[in-house]
């Protein structure tokens, strides 16, 4: 093979896909821009819109509780809620977001207190509706802390220790290291979204210089030249395996950056208190080794749609091949973000979710070098394949020049 | 030289099936000539010149260019064939000199020998002026002149065209008519299609009157009227195609 032929297309094929605007947009501004958009835009804006619920003072109904003025007089007194008048539909006020919640007091509510009967207070609500959720919280809250003062007013008439109530606590703890416990989290994420930008990145040029070709009527003049169907398949193949690595590399330093910038505007806005989320932390081995993973399933993806573009007679139609695809190939790195999925050596060979898997695992610090080594050889055999069928079919006068 | 021997390519279409696009076309080209395949849309002239270009290949029959097999050394052809057509468009956002600089790398020019020839090229066509210009914001003379430029950058000794002057308007089909003449007098062999009648007047040395895939009729311009016995060569070629 001819490497300065191979060189001699790679080149022009750089020079040309970066002087069109729109692979630049999808090489180069989309990861540098959808990353810091997706963790400090995102974070900020549900950071804001979560304080904004949280500092709204939700309107509540009471039901009932004549009998029991001492219980809706505090309730009323509460400076963290609104109780207004009762009216019949309050389920459908709750459903419209008129109102955020409402609360049964049973009859006799007091009397039963005081008698240590049992009796049941239901609080209506919005089940996943946020603002309903903070009301219903706020009214749970008020009736935890009657029980509670109840059951040791209770205790201290019979002259019973508090203790009595609660004869143990019980306390959870984590031993995991912290980069597992975020990884655990959020460490599928971050292969989800290099895969995913090592398929947008490749789909562009790879439609650019097949079908776009074909379209503009310049394959012709390519094949007219000595260079041969191989070197051209070469040159313009890699040309789209860099496009596909720079975008994977730009969105993963990217999102490094806006990862850690978000993460410190988070943990101020939560006052100091370390969601286990947020202790994810990358490290540069992890970040190498993910990327040497990778590296194979971008062979293959850039080969498999350098292929598809190439069947097609214009753009337009090796988009409309090319959208299904990135939904297959999506499904299986999605697939790995689902709770127990894990590595097996049969899931070692899917492609696409091997490598999502693995990288999950090197991001919580677990190397296992057998799979790792399984996967690279196995996404490597998928890649020459894909990088074959290419080859023959830039061979093809019926794929060249189907009209 | 372009000597063609039986040519025949056959390919398979969704709609028509079989079809056999050349059927036993031969014909050969001296250098310092120029030899006209005339005929009409679909007569399969695209595709004997794309089979003398080795942009396709020949189901059966041979053709030797400049000295090669296309079948066997299709490389070797292709680096002695010019070829232009309506089809060979120029990447748009390359400038006029790195499309030319582009092809002539592919040739294997080494770079002091490209640049001589772009200089030469460029002001014999007068082309400085556009020379660093994207070829998308060229005229369209100006876009032909580049696509000559391509095509000469390696001084090829046979030049292929088809269909060269197809859309466009007089002056820049002038400058090809001229350029094709300036070829054959510079010793090329060269090969044009067309269905334009004064073309061929104009240009050929000889015509080849193709149809339906079949090479008809052959000669020279005064061989073909003194033997059907028609002076205007569109009735001729109406009389050939629907004897």
């Amino acid at each position: 093979m001819s490497l300065r032929n191979v060189g001699i297309v790679y080149r022009k094929e750089l020079v040309d896909s970066l002087r069109d605007r729109r692979t630049v947009i999808s090489m180069i501004v989309v990861p540098l821009l959808v990353m810091p958009l997706l963790t400090i835009g995102m974070g900020i804006l549900s950071m804001t819109l979560l304080g904004l619920a949280m500092k709204e003072i939700p309107e509540v109904m009471i039901l009932g509780g004549e009998d029991s003025p001492h219980v809706t007089e505090q309730l009323r007194e509460m400076k963290d809620l609104r109780v207004i008048p009762t009216k019949p539909d309050y389920a459908d006020e709750i459903t419209n977001k008129q109102i955020r919640a409402a609360v049964e007091i049973p009859q006799g509510f007091e009397a039963k207190l005081a008698a240590g009967e049992p009796s049941t207070v239901h609080i209506y609500m919005y089940e996943g509706e946020l603002k309903s959720g903070f009301g219903a919280e706020r009214l749970q809250k008020f009736f935890r802390e009657l029980r509670d003062r109840t059951i040791r007013e209770h205790l201290e008439a019979r002259q019973l220790p508090d203790s009595l109530a609660s004869p143990f606590v019980i306390v959870e703890k984590n031993v995991a290291p912290p980069e597992k416990v975020g990884g655990a989290i959020l460490g599928g994420l971050v292969p989800y979204f290099v895969i995913l930008l090592c398929l947008t990145g490749a789909m562009y040029p790879a439609m650019d210089l097949t079908a776009g070709e074909k379209e503009r009527g310049t394959i012709e003049t390519i094949l007219c030249s000595p260079v041969t169907r191989t070197h051209l398949v070469f040159g313009k193949f890699l040309m789209v395996l860099t496009a596909s690595i720079v975008t994977a590399v730009l969105a993963v330093a990217a999102m490094a950056v806006s990862f850690g910038a978000g993460k410190s505007l988070l943990l101020n806005a939560m006052g100091g208190a370390a969601d286990p989320a947020l202790q994810i932390s990358v490290t540069g081995k992890a970040i190498f080794s993910i990327f040497f993973i990778v590296l194979p399933l971008a062979v293959f993806f850039s080969a498999a749609l350098l292929a598809l573009s190439l069947f097609a007679k214009s753009f337009k139609e090796a988009q409309s091949y090319i959208s299904p695809l990135m939904i297959v190939l999506v499904v299986p790195a999605v697939a790995s973000i689902l709770p127990g999925v894990e590595l097996t050596p049969a899931l070692a060979l899917v492609p696409v979710l091997n490598t999502s898997l693995v990288s999950k695992e090197i991001i919580t610090g677990t190397y296992h070098w057998g799979m790792i080594a399984l996967i690279f050889l196995s996404s490597s055999a998928y890649a020459g394949a894909a990088l074959a069928i290419a080859v023959k079919l830039f061979q093809r006068e019926d794929v060249l020049f189907r009209s | 030289m372009i000597k063609a021997h039986q040519l025949v390519k056959r390919f398979r279409d969704k709609k028509r099936g079989a079809v056999c696009a050349v059927d036993g076309v031969s014909f050969s080209c001296r250098p310092g000539e120029i030899y006209g395949l005339l005929g009409a849309n679909g007569a399969g002239k695209t595709t004997t010149l794309r089979i003398l270009a080795t942009i396709l290949a020949p189901t059966e029959g041979t053709a030797v260019v400049a000295g090669f097999d296309v079948a066997k050394d299709p490389q070797l052809v292709r680096s002695r064939v010019g070829f232009l057509s309506t089809a060979t468009a120029l990447y748009g956002r390359l400038t006029a000199r790195e499309m030319v600089e582009y092809f002539g790398r592919l040739h294997g020019l080494d770079e002091p020998t490209l640049r001589r020839r772009i200089d030469e090229i460029f002001t014999r066509l007068e082309m400085n002026d556009f020379r660093d210009r994207r070829c998308d914001k060229l005229s369209t003379g100006m876009k032909q002149k580049v696509s000559i430029a391509r095509t000469l950058v390696h001084d090829p000794s046979v030049m292929i065209f088809d269909e060269p002057t197809l859309g466009l308007d007089v002056m820049a089909a002038r400058t090809i008519v001229n350029f094709i003449r300036e070829c054959r007098d510079n010793g090329k062999t060269v090969v044009l299609s067309t269905h334009v009648m004064s073309e061929v007047e104009k240009l050929c040395d000889h015509i080849g009157i193709i149809h339906g895939g079949k090479l008809l009729a052959e000669g020279t311009l005064s061989d073909l009227r003194a033997r059907f016995g028609i002076h205007d060569l569109e009735e001729l070629f109406v009389k050939v195609v629907e004897p």
